[in-house]
């Protein structure tokens, strides 16, 4: 391995798992303020909707691409259906949509 | 015998995130193949393709360091790239603090390595107790798939059909939908914190990078919508504090 990609490569595992780390062990069982707890709560839903849109939309150059394999996964999950049943109906849905169009 | 019951349960804790985490683990191998791919082309050799994706376990970030080494950017301008692009798992992990379970610090340093986006989405969307050990199941399938699907990639090119490997790409998005709309059903709020940040993210990656427009509008959304909803509650509970005096 070159010198220079051993200094890429650690210095990316380094900075990548600083703020991965850094809250979990500096706040270990520390009660927070209940404002700050409810704010938290609210985190992994609005994360949730940051990490799909807008970055779903271009996934391929074609942007119905996104929205017919959103769309499916939506009703999909709607009706009740656990995680994986919901990723491999998107990715079937797609799969026929790149066949026949 | 005393201590079996707890070993039992963290067993069945640890397959249980397994088992949750076997859609990550489909939904990281056409991302894991092409980053191999890219890699290959790119001129990295088979070491530091594995060990790169074994070291730093973050797609958007790899991805971006290929394309960089590609154009010949120097390694201080690309760690620093790194940096701002997972900037955001700080928000992440500090969410899953406040959700997990208290455990030794070293357990937490090991999961947090883990702490990708869907880990952090699957973890955190969980009902009830969240331990470690369900943690650790859930970033130990993702992790594993990440690692071996970079070297098989590298190895054999992209190797899936071309229909398959772009309908895949749709994977990961529709994990984040199955992981969001359960909770939609229950709860409104949770609606307008979703549709919220997702509004607010498309207009700052017009602007920003996106590790810094994940993170703004996540933590925007979090707090205005709490700010929104707290006064609700309280006009909720003075009607209801008035109608009870009347």
């Amino acid at each position: 391995m070159s010198q220079t990609m051993l200094i890429i490569i650690l210095g990316m595992a380094i900075v990548t798992y600083i703020p991965r780390v850094l809250p979990l062990v500096a706040m270990n069982g520390k009660e927070l303020p209940p404002k700050v707890k409810a704010v938290l709560q609210n985190v992994p839903y609005a994360a949730l909707g940051a990490l799909i849109f807008p970055g779903i939309l271009f996934i391929q150059d074609d942007i119905w691409f996104g929205i017919i394999g959103g769309t499916t996964a939506i009703v999909i999950a709607l009706l009740g259906a656990n995680l994986i049943i919901v990723v491999i109906s998107a990715i079937t849905v797609l799969s026929l949509y790149s066949v026949f169009f | 015998m005393f201590f079996s019951g707890s070993v039992q349960e963290k067993k069945s804790d640890y397959l249980k995130g397994l088992l949750a985490g076997v859609s990550i683990a489909i939904g990281y191998l056409p991302v894991a193949l092409t980053y191999g791919f890219i890699a290959e082309t790119t001129g990295l050799t088979l070491l530091e393709t594995i060990a790169m994706s074994a070291f730093v376990f973050a797609g958007a970030a790899q991805y971006m360091s290929l394309s960089l080494i590609a154009v010949g950017t120097g390694a201080f301008e690309i760690i620093f790239t790194t940096f701002i692009i997972n900037i955001r798992h700080l928000l992440m992990s500090t969410a899953i603090s406040e959700k997990a379970v208290k455990d030794h610090p070293i357990i937490k340093g090991l999961y947090a390595f883990g702490m990708t986006d869907e880990v952090f989405a699957v973890s955190s969307t969980k009902e009830g107790k969240l331990t470690s050990s369900y943690i650790l199941g859930v970033a130990s399938i993702a992790y594993s798939s990440w690692v071996i699907n970079s070297g098989i990639g590298y190895a054999i090119g992209t190797s899936l059909p071309a229909t398959l490997q772009q309908s895949m790409s749709i994977a990961l998005y529709a994990l984040f939908i199955a992981l969001l709309i359960p909770s939609l059903k229950k709860h409104r709020k949770i609606v307008w914190l979703a549709v919220f940040a997702a509004m607010l993210n498309s207009v700052l990656t017009l602007f920003i990078a996106t590790g810094w427009a994940i993170i703004i509008a996540t933590l925007v959304s979090a707090i205005v919508i709490e700010i929104i909803y707290s006064k609700k509650q309280n006009f909720y509970e003075q009607s209801d504090h008035k109608s009870k005096g009347a």
